[in-house]
């Protein structure tokens, strides 16, 4: 248990949560490699199959980083998001998977510090949960 | 539309236990507007149906497709090519595809993902409300075009009845009166002439009591 390093999803918003991790990069402020970034263009995109599709192939933790509230680019696709984060966290438990799993949060594209923080404790929450079930599962299926 | 609503998970879980191998339909009609049962739902349900039976060290295979209209007999038609190895199907259409699908695959036990509701119309994003009840004898050309069999809870046809109070029904807060909106459609057309005509019993026939309904279109049936 040591050595698990959880895997991480973050759909990160282009005109906030993504740009914000461009200027982690920028101003050199180090966050967890475990958090892998998939850039969409609002997080109003994000539906529930891509969260659920996440952890499906293995994903130990998920979550959708949009703008602030008032601030999406595309007037209110975070609060869509952040509605469909709140249901999938209930079909998530249906299937055993612990709601903390799956987070939704807001930044903005100057939150570079930010950003970096939230991968940070979102890595040692989940490092705290353990592996997910489904990865366990999956990894005890190949022979 | 017809609208429907996914079923509990678990009674969904318990109907495909017994199988490796299923086909998950659905279709592109109403249960697709009403978020019930279209190809994203397919989706969602077929990722919890593999998470679910993944921690149970089962190896489900689910094959997924929906269909443009799974009431018709041409479109299951479809569903020929991918039955080859399925033992069971699992339909998110309402209850008219279920059984389209169960009818044409006889060999297959098919089983209902949704709750077939009503037949209703869409009062905003994400909020379905029952309009019609298939009476097969329609009233709106009298009611001001709001329906008191579908909307009235008690089904009056000359309403309301004393647990109309403030324009909603006693049953619940929640729930309009239809004849409250009836006497106030009939009053902003001028029509209240109208509310004063008692309406007789209804034949209650064509809606049902006289068994199963068909339409046969002497121009079109072959």
């Amino acid at each position: 248990m040591e050595t698990f390093e959880p895997v991480i999803v973050a759909f990160c918003c282009h005109y906030c949560a993504y740009t914000a991790a461009d200027m982690a990069g920028t101003l050199r402020i180090p966050y967890p490699s475990n958090v892998k970034i998939v850039r969409v263009p609002c997080t109003g995109k994000v539906d529930m199959i891509h969260l659920l599709k996440a952890f499906e192939k293995g994903a130990d933790g998920v979550y959708v980083a949009g703008c602030l509230e008032g601030d999406c680019h595309f007037k209110n696709g975070n609060l869509r998001a952040a509605r469909r984060v709140r249901e999938a966290k209930k079909l998530l438990a249906a299937v055993g998977l612990e709601g903390e799993r799956l987070e939704m949060v807001h930044l903005s594209a100057g939150m570079g510090e930010r950003f970096a923080e939230t991968a940070r404790e979102m890595t040692e929450k989940i490092r705290r949960l353990g592996p997910s079930p489904i990865r366990t599962a999956k990894e005890k299926q190949v022979p | 539309m017809i609208t429907a609503e996914r079923k509990p998970l678990e009674e969904i879980i318990e109907f495909i236990r017994p199988y490796q191998r299923i086909l998950l339909v659905g279709c592109n009609e109403c249960v697709t507007v009403c978020a019930a049962g279209g190809r994203k739902e397919v989706g969602i349900l077929s990722s919890l149906l593999q998470m679910t039976f993944l921690r149970q060290g089962k190896n489900l295979q689910i094959r997924e497709h929906t269909l443009e209209r799974q009431c018709d007999p041409e479109y299951v038609e479809e569903l020929t090519p991918m039955m080859e190895g399925v033992e069971a199907v699992l339909s998110m259409a309402c209850g008219c595809g279920v059984q389209e699908v169960s009818r044409r695959f006889k060999d297959k036990p098919v089983f209902p993902a949704v709750n077939t509701k009503f037949m209703g119309a869409s009062e905003r994003q994400g909020v379905w409300a029952e309009r019609c009840a298939g009476c097969g004898d329609c009233l709106l050309g009298i009611t001001g075009g709001i329906c008191p069999i579908a909307r009235c809870s008690k089904q009056l046809m000359n309403g309301p009845c004393g647990g109309s109070s403030g324009g909603k029904c006693e049953v619940g807060p929640e729930v309009d009166c239809a004849w409250q909106l009836i006497w106030d459609r009939l009053k902003a057309l001028g029509m209240e002439k109208r509310f004063e005509e008692i309406i007789p019993a209804k034949d209650w026939r064509p809606a049902r009591a006289a068994g199963p309904r068909k339409i046969i279109r002497e121009d079109l049936a072959e």
